[in-house]
């Protein structure tokens, strides 16, 4: 049991890495604010599985912090990030 | 291999899949609200599956409460920043993608 918690771990973040193409290469601004529900989920998960694989219970209040700071950055960029587009007010096509 | 044991990997192992599934919505998808609609939706249920694979193995009460502190926190977290990605996105003119558009 324990062997498949880091095979787990390494799994998501696999899936995090090949998320963060679709991040990179968004064309809009929204798709690179995925970035932060990426790490709000997958971060944690990442972190939950490996304070099990480890059995250290402070990897736990680091995926809380993590999810609590995912929750304030994401939150920070959807308002903060934008300012300058509206003053273009560009069209975004997809 | 107990029957926790059982459960606790079949849990896991589904939480991966829903993982799994949302990194392909995300890369597949053709619109910014069709991929914000599968990214919180599938990471939340694969984050809450693999809290319940690991709630079957938390040495302590207090520990699995923590679990589910967590998830929650998630939970409440991915809902607003998908609601003000959604919003924002909705305010600077991304006009939702219908089934008629180019990919």
């Amino acid at each position: 049991m324990n062997t498949l918690l880091p095979i787990l771990a390494v799994f998501l973040l696999g899936n995090l890495l090949v998320a963060l193409l679709r991040v990179a290469r968004g064309p809009t601004p929204a798709d690179r604010l995925l970035a932060a529900l990426l790490f709000g989920t997958t971060g944690v998960a990442i972190l939950l599985l490996l304070a099990f694989a480890t059995a250290s219970a402070a990897l736990l209040d680091a995926a809380l912090v993590f999810a609590l700071l995912a929750a304030i950055s994401g939150a920070a960029f959807a308002q903060r990030a934008w300012r300058e587009e509206q003053a273009e007010a560009a069209h975004d096509d997809d | 291999m107990t029957t926790t044991e059982i459960a606790s990997f079949i849990l896991l192992l589904t939480g991966a899949v829903f993982f799994f599934a949302g990194t392909v919505g995300l890369l597949r998808f053709p619109d910014v609200y069709t991929r914000l609609h599968a990214l919180a939706k599938a990471d939340n249920l694969g984050l809450g599956f693999i809290m319940l694979g690991l709630l079957l193995q938390a040495p302590s009460p207090a520990t699995a409460l923590k679990l589910v502190l967590i998830w929650l926190l998630a939970l409440a977290a991915s809902a607003t920043v998908g609601f003000l990605i959604a919003r924002r996105a909705r305010q600077n003119g991304i006009v939702p993608w219908q089934s008629g558009d180019r990919r």
